[in-house]
């Protein structure tokens, strides 16, 4: 009789180990793939997420009075009229009749810098992305600007013509194959359960996915350890993909973000987002 | 460096996220040359003035490195300061109140 309760907790031992290979083999079936193990480590960065730093620069470097006219950014309109940033970042792109473009966030950025404080457009082109030896005015400004869009909904509206226009370039831009390798963005973001490496890649076909992508860009990114923009991430995929340098703030960009942006419509947004 | 201090019953989980290169004087910049080292060599955290932790960090602590630490006994309103002295004699000190959580 005394055996009868160290046995029952063994079975009961047994049951939970059975229970613990029937969960994860349902789950290695359904992804093709073992559970994530980064998911841990990425989970402890996102509540301690370095990416505020940038936040609280780019609000310095956005109020301060800079370049060679002694302006701030804040009279610069993001689409909700100067200075208003709560809940500009959702709806970009977008038509901007100042310009006559389509433009999103990094675009709207360069516009304002060269426009409002009168720096050298190339120049600030030429230090659009940090390394380690330089930081980058425009990944802190984009970092905080989006983030001014916390716990909003995107919603990229296509209201405008010209909206459509890139809306359509960028759908076709996502499925053209081309270059060298004959990628398009589709043959690694097509399918469930693809990587790189040890990177998974987001099925962007799949609308939650998509969704989980657009809320976290910019992103604090632990290799680089800098926060990359939108721009800096269709720049690498580009590069990637062998294909001619992408130029900053370029129609091709801006048509394939339209796209991206409006397939992920919904998604709440929550920036600085954490990336390997 | 940015500071959280939250309290969970009577202890204050204070999380820092600091700004700093943390140059481990292995790497070399784009015009091939050695980066000297330059990284966080005392930090120091405070909790209403008396010292709670001293640590002294090498290069082997990441960029921008992320610190927590938790400090039992303390109460809403209480004032928690960092400081850190890298090894060029940079000295930065930043303070938040512990919040209720």
């Amino acid at each position: 009789m005394r055996r009868v309760g160290p046995g029952a907790t063994a079975s009961l031992f047994a049951g939970a180990v059975f229970a613990g290979c029937v969960l994860a083999a349902g789950a290695a079936l359904a992804q093709g793939k073992p559970p994530d193990p980064m998911a841990v480590g990425r989970q402890l960065l996102a509540e301690d997420n370095p990416g505020e730093l940038w936040v609280q620069r780019g609000e310095n470097l956005y109020r301060e009075k800079r370049g060679p006219r002694e302006a701030s950014l804040e009279a610069c309109d993001f689409g909700l009229g100067p200075g208003t940033l709560e809940g500009a970042f959702t709806h970009l792109p977008r038509y901007f009749a100042d310009t006559g473009k389509v433009e999103d966030l990094e675009s709207r950025l360069l516009k304002c810098m060269v426009e409002l404080q009168g720096f050298d457009r190339a120049a600030i082109i030429q230090t659009r992305f940090s390394n380690l030896d330089r930081a980058s005015d425009m990944e802190a400004l984009a970092t905080y600007v989006a983030s001014r869009s916390n716990g909003m909904k995107m919603d990229v509206r296509l209201d405008h013509p010209r909206e459509r226009e890139m809306y359509k370039a960028g759908e076709y831009l996502f499925f053209r194959r081309t270059g060298p390798t004959d990628f398009a963005c589709i043959t690694c973001h097509g399918d469930e359960g693809k990587r790189i490496r040890l990177q998974d890649l987001p099925n962007m076909t799949d609308r939650r996915q998509m969704q989980a992508v657009i809320a976290g860009w910019p992103a604090y990114r632990g290799t680089h350890s800098t926060v990359r923009t939108m721009q800096h991430r269709l720049y690498d995929c580009n590069w990637q993909m062998r294909l001619p340098d992408l130029g900053f703030a370029s129609d091709v960009s801006i048509a394939l973000t339209t796209y991206l942006n409006y397939q992920g419509n919904g998604a709440v947004i929550r920036v600085p987002g954490v990336r390997r | 460096m940015k500071i959280r201090a939250t309290l969970k019953g009577d202890v204050a989980d204070i999380r820092v996220l600091i700004a700093h290169p943390m140059e481990t004087g292995q790497r070399k910049d784009a015009k091939g040359e050695i980066v000297p080292q330059h990284f966080i060599q005392s930090i120091v955290v405070t909790h209403n003035g008396s010292t709670v932790y001293s640590g002294q960090w090498s290069q082997a602590v990441s960029r921008n490195p992320v610190f927590a630490v938790r400090v039992r006994g303390a109460k809403a309103g209480d004032k928690v300061s960092v400081t850190w002295v890298d090894n060029k004699g940079d000295k930065r000190t930043d303070e938040a109140v512990v919040s209720a959580s």
